[in-house]
Parts: structure tokens; sequence; C-alpha cells
């Protein structure tokens, strides 16, 4: 089984690029140029040097004395939440960043749900003096105040998404509209592994550092250089692609996606996209995706603004369809739960998207000669209200 | 013959207008299509409203909410169109997102849309060789024709590419734009229009987006075929005061 894309953008049955013909010049410039420009040793240099100098790579892979004695094996937490702004998202935008001046393009767009994207975006284009216009659901706006402060202040400017669900796939939908409007000076800086190829593609290999150097870390730690299992949150699912990335084509290790249950998968409360999800398109790839028996794209839920997409990334549709990757569910309780325990025992706050990933640890019949790898993939500043509001009282 | 080969084989100035199915009311696509008919249009597209539609502005976009809302679905868009075709006889297209069809399967979509009366299609995200390489033997069957869109950054291979599988008629997008974003038309846009005009395509074309108006109507006409209004009409029709019978006579006149 091969799980990279191919030359049409397809990961098995999904991906490729169903976009209006208003978008072919764009895209198909975009897929062009991007291997050439990434995998030239000017641009892997000045990359490789950001990420070590501005972003703080490489992140620690830390054995977790404590999450391990509780599971009674060997568990590593690769630490994505000591990025710079606080999370994997920085990883991508300083590569796209990077892409877009190379291609000559001064105005950057973006979309973001709970913020994290669109301040690492903000943050790049404050670092390279660009434009930024972030898009943003009303709703979400409303909902993340502290981020919209936080890329005011960085110089974007953030307009709402005011049309459907008013959340993340209208940002989205908005951020499409505006590069279609504006297709010459402007780069579409996408924030996970969904949209038209070559977006998956190119984000997964940004995020690709951080399995580069999980294998590095455990080489060093435990003398072999792949885990028994590596645990990551899938939303869109650029942290678990990242993670899962260097290990695609080796058997030995089993990738384990968490998705966000909501409040439970029959609840209608849920952003469970494989147990949910049905074939179709969503923002130019085909994928799974929620949607009704009309084809109408539907709103998922899940306490976490992060995993709250009705999609998920065209690779992951292949992961899970081909049996390669071992899906998992969440809820919110069981997050919250896993992110108080850790917080307790190891003295970390995770994000709540990362505490998916944490709480999956529950569900899996671990023995003790396992080394599991959780991504971490961002830290709870941002959820800190939740995190108030929802403190057991003991 | 296809009722579109026909219109577009014996007449000129072609005013196509695009209405969104299920709005203002739920059943008003109805009498909205006889009433265009009546006023002298020469063919119609039907929206059929999805939740994410990429390529249409806010104003397509809204009457979309608004029909999705008053309880809109595919099959009820075939019953309108059937109920139609008993007194309409100008050619009618549907546009709309692939993953409409792909959710009600395509095969069986097509069948329904050529028994009920539809000539052909416009679906803006899906890509002309994902059409070629695998459905473009079904809308044959059916004998359903195609329009695909091109923009003034469409390179001069592609349009002719794009225009000989555009079996309907070729949809020359305006400008850099989605649906509904300008009220005139600027100089590099009838610069583009020359272009195109010069390549003697073999294929019809109608020019739409942005086109609002008796003289940018008619001024697209000098260009091509005809064009294609949506927008204008159905901000006419979000905003009307009188009965839509009206309403829709009174957009019309003028453009005639």
């Amino acid at each position: 089984m091969n799980y990279t894309v191919n030359e049409k953008g397809f990961y098995g049955d999904f991906g490729g690029a169903y976009i209006p013909e208003m978008l072919h010049h764009n895209v198909n410039e975009l897929k062009e140029q991007y291997l050439k420009i990434i995998e030239s040793k000017e641009f892997q240099k000045e990359y490789k040097s950001l990420l070590k100098d501005y972003v703080g790579r490489p992140t620690p892979l830390y054995l977790a004395k404590n999450l391990s004695k509780k599971y009674n094996s060997t568990i590593y937490l690769k630490r994505e939440d000591l990025n710079h702004t606080g999370a994997h998202k920085i990883n991508n935008t300083v590569g796209q960043i990077l892409l877009a001046q190379k291609m000559g393009k001064n105005r950057i767009i973006a979309e973001t749900g709970a913020g994290q994207h669109g301040v690492a975006t903000a943050t790049v284009c404050a670092l390279m003096g660009l434009e930024c216009i972030v898009y943003m659901g009303e709703i979400d706006i409303q909902r993340q105040a502290p981020n919209v402060a936080r890329m005011k202040m960085l110089g974007a400017e953030v307009r709402p998404a005011t049309s459907g669900s008013k959340t993340l796939k209208d940002a989205t939908n908005e951020a499409i509209r505006d590069w279609i409007a504006n297709p010459v000076d402007t780069y579409y800086l996408i924030g996970s592994v969904v949209g038209p190829h070559p977006y998956p593609d190119m984000v997964a290999r940004f995020q690709s550092i951080i399995s580069e150097e999980m294998k590095i870390q455990l080489e060093e730690k435990t003398g072999k250089n792949y885990p028994d299992k590596i645990i990551a949150c899938v939303g869109g699912g650029s942290n678990a692609a990242g993670a899962f990335y260097h290990y695609l084509d080796n058997p030995k290790v089993e990738l384990i996606a968490v998705e966000a249950d909501g409040l439970g998968v029959a609840t209608g409360e849920s952003a469970a996209t494989t147990q949910l999800g049905s074939e179709g398109i969503i923002h130019g790839s085909k994928t799974l995706l929620m949607q009704n028996s009309e084809g109408q794209i539907t709103e998922p839920y899940s306490i976490s603004a992060g995993l709250d997409y009705p999609g998920v990334g065209p690779l992951h549709a292949h992961l899970f369809k081909s049996g390669r990757g071992t899906f998992i569910g969440v809820t919110d309780a069981e997050a919250l739960n896993a992110a108080y325990e850790l917080t307790k025992i190891e003295g970390i706050i995770p994000a709540l998207e990362s505490a998916h990933a944490l709480a999956a640890l529950d569900k899996l019949a671990l023995s003790p000669n396992d080394c599991v790898v959780v991504n971490l993939s961002g830290r709870g500043d941002k959820d800190m209200e939740t995190y108030i509001d929802r403190m057991p009282t003991n | 013959m296809n009722r579109l080969e026909h219109l577009f084989s014996t007449k000129e100035n072609i005013l196509n207008i695009y209405t969104t199915a299920g709005f203002p009311k739920l059943n008003d696509t109805i009498e909205t299509i006889k009433e265009l008919a009546a006023s002298g249009v020469d063919m119609v597209e039907i929206g059929m409203p999805f939740s994410d539609p990429l390529a249409d502005g806010p104003t397509i976009q809204h009457s979309s909410e608004v029909a999705i809302e008053n309880g809109i679905t595919l099959n009820i868009i075939f019953d309108q169109i059937k109920e139609i075709r008993k007194t309409v006889d100008i050619p009618i297209m549907l546009m709309g997102y692939i993953n409409q069809l792909m959710k009600y399967g395509v095969e069986d979509f097509l069948a329904k849309a050529a028994a009920v009366g539809v000539d052909g299609f416009i679906l803006p995200d899906l890509p002309l060789d994902i059409y070629q390489e695998e459905y473009k033997a079904l809308f044959e069957k059916h004998n359903l024709k195609m329009s695909f869109l091109i923009t003034p950054q469409t390179t001069d291979d592609r349009i002719k590419l794009i225009a000989k599988e555009s079996t309907a008629f070729l949809y020359v997008v305006s400008s850099f734009a989605i649906t509904g974003s300008k009220s005139d038309l600027q100089q590099g846009q009838l610069d583009y229009f020359k272009k195109i005009e010069a390549m003697k395509l073999n294929t019809p074309k109608l020019i739409g987006f942005g086109i609002s108006n008796a003289d940018t109507f008619n001024t697209a006409c000098n260009y091509a075929n005809g064009a294609i209004i949506g927008s204008a009409f159905i901000k006419t029709l979000t905003t009307a005061t009188t009965e839509l019978k009206t309403t829709i006579h009174n957009f019309i006149e003028p453009l005639k």
C-alpha cells in the first residue's frame, strides 16, 4: 500500500483538486512550484534555521514517568506545545510563508477556527513584513477573544465570516472566495492537511519535522528509532500527519488517530468524521465528511475548536479506509479528565485538542513492553476558561 | 435536437437568467420560471442550493441558505421542473456542486434530471479532467449538455480544451470574482472579451458574473452570444415589494 500522494494529488480514493476554474491558475501554479522550491537547499537551510532559532525546535521528546507508571508502559510526549505560539501550527506557517515569498506573493490570507493557525500565520507575516488577513467565523470570534486580540496585536486584519454556520468551514469558504477575487498577489496559507492538492501533501511535509525528530530522539533514548504506537488527535489532521509521516510505511508502528466524539457519536453533537461521515467533496478535496442525505455539509460539534471540522484530510481518509490507521473517538468529558490528569501528575497543561490524544491511552490495551508516543500538539493557555469552568470540585 | 443546441443555432443576444430553487419561498421556483419564460427570457439556470457554495457571492449564498431553510431538496427540484415542463419549453440548466450529485448517486441523478426535462449542467467545482475521466460518458448517455467556466487567467490552450468539452455553451467569467461582485464592465474585461472573440471558437459563449442591467447585458452581447444574469436577479427577488410575477416582469422588460 502506498501512503504518499500520486501525481494527480490522490491518496488512494481521496484527495484531488475539486476547485472552480477561477482557482485553476493559482492551484496549478502552486502545484508546479511547491516541490521544486521546498526541496531546494536554499529553502531547506532557511526553513530549518527558522525552526531552530525562531520556533525553538527540536521540541523535546519527554519520557512521562508518572503517566507511564499509571498505564504500566513507556509513554513519551512529543512536546509540540513548547513551540513558539504554543502549538505545532507554526511548523507549517513558517514553511508556507517562505514559499509565498519565493513565489513573489505579498498578501497572505488564512482561515482559522480557534485562532491557533490565525495566530501562527499573523506571527510569520509580522516576521516577514507581509500583509495578513485572517478569516474567522463570527461565532468563533466571540468565543476566542484572546486569540483575536493576539492576531490584531501582530498586525493582522481579522475578517468575520458571517455566512452559514459562522465557524471554521465558513471561514475557509470565505478565504477561498478571497483567493478567487485576488488571484495575482495573494497567497492562501491553509492551516491543515485539507483543501485541494497540493495543500494536503505540502502541509504534511512541513509538519513531518515532528516524526523526523522523533526518529532521532527515539533512537537516542530507546536504541530503536520507532515506537510501537503513535497517538495524535485529528480535526483536519495536520499534527497527526506530521507525527505519522516518517512511519507511514513501517507496519511495526500502529498509527492511532483520535477524533472528537463531542457529547457522544449518537447524540448528534459530535465531530467524529470517520464514524459519522461519508465520501464527498469539501473545500476542494475528496474525502470523508459529515453531510446529510442531500449532500449538505453538516455542522460538527466538539468542546475543542481545533477538532470541530466536518471533514478530515484525504491522507487520513485513506489511512482509515485502508485500515493502516486506527481511529478512536474521545468525548468532551474524557478529554477534560485527561487534561486535568496530565496537569496533576506531570505538571503540563495540554490543549483541549491534545487532551483527546491523551484520553485515548485509557482505551488501548497497553502492555509493559509497549513504547508509545503521544503527540502533545499544543498547550492549554487558550483553553483556560473552559478548564476553569469545568474544574472538578475535589 | 437538444433544446440548447436549437437555441444557440437559431438566436443571438441570448438572455439567460439564474434563479435559486426554493427561493424566496419553497414553491416559487415554478412561478418564477413560468414568468421568466413568459417575459421572453431565452433560457434559465436553476441553482440547487448548497451549504458551501464556493463559487457564489453573498447574494446567491444567502438565497441558498433561505431555500435550504424552506426545505428544498433535490427531489423537490425535480418535481418542480416536471411541473414547469408542462408549459415551458425554453432550455433549463441546473447549477450546483458536485458533492450534491455524488451523495445522490451521479447516475441516478442524471437519469432523473433528463427524465424531468433538464437540458444541461453547470457544476463549478467539477474539474474538467475528472469530468472527462469519470462522468462524461454518463452525461452523454442522457444527452445532457455541459458548460465549463473560463476566466481572464485561463490560458489559450486551456480555453480551447474547455470550449471543446462545453457542449451547452462556454461560460465566460467576466472578471477575477465570485458571482455578483461588480456593477460595470472595465476596459480590461472588454479586452479579454475581444481576445476570446478573436479565437473564433466553435462553441457558443455566454458572459456571466457582473452582468446586472441592460447596459452591461448589451455590452456583453457585443462580444458573445449573450449573457447570464444571476445575483442582480436574486437581489431583486430578495428586496421586492411587489408580487413575484410583477417583480419578474419589471426586471426583464428593460433587458428585451
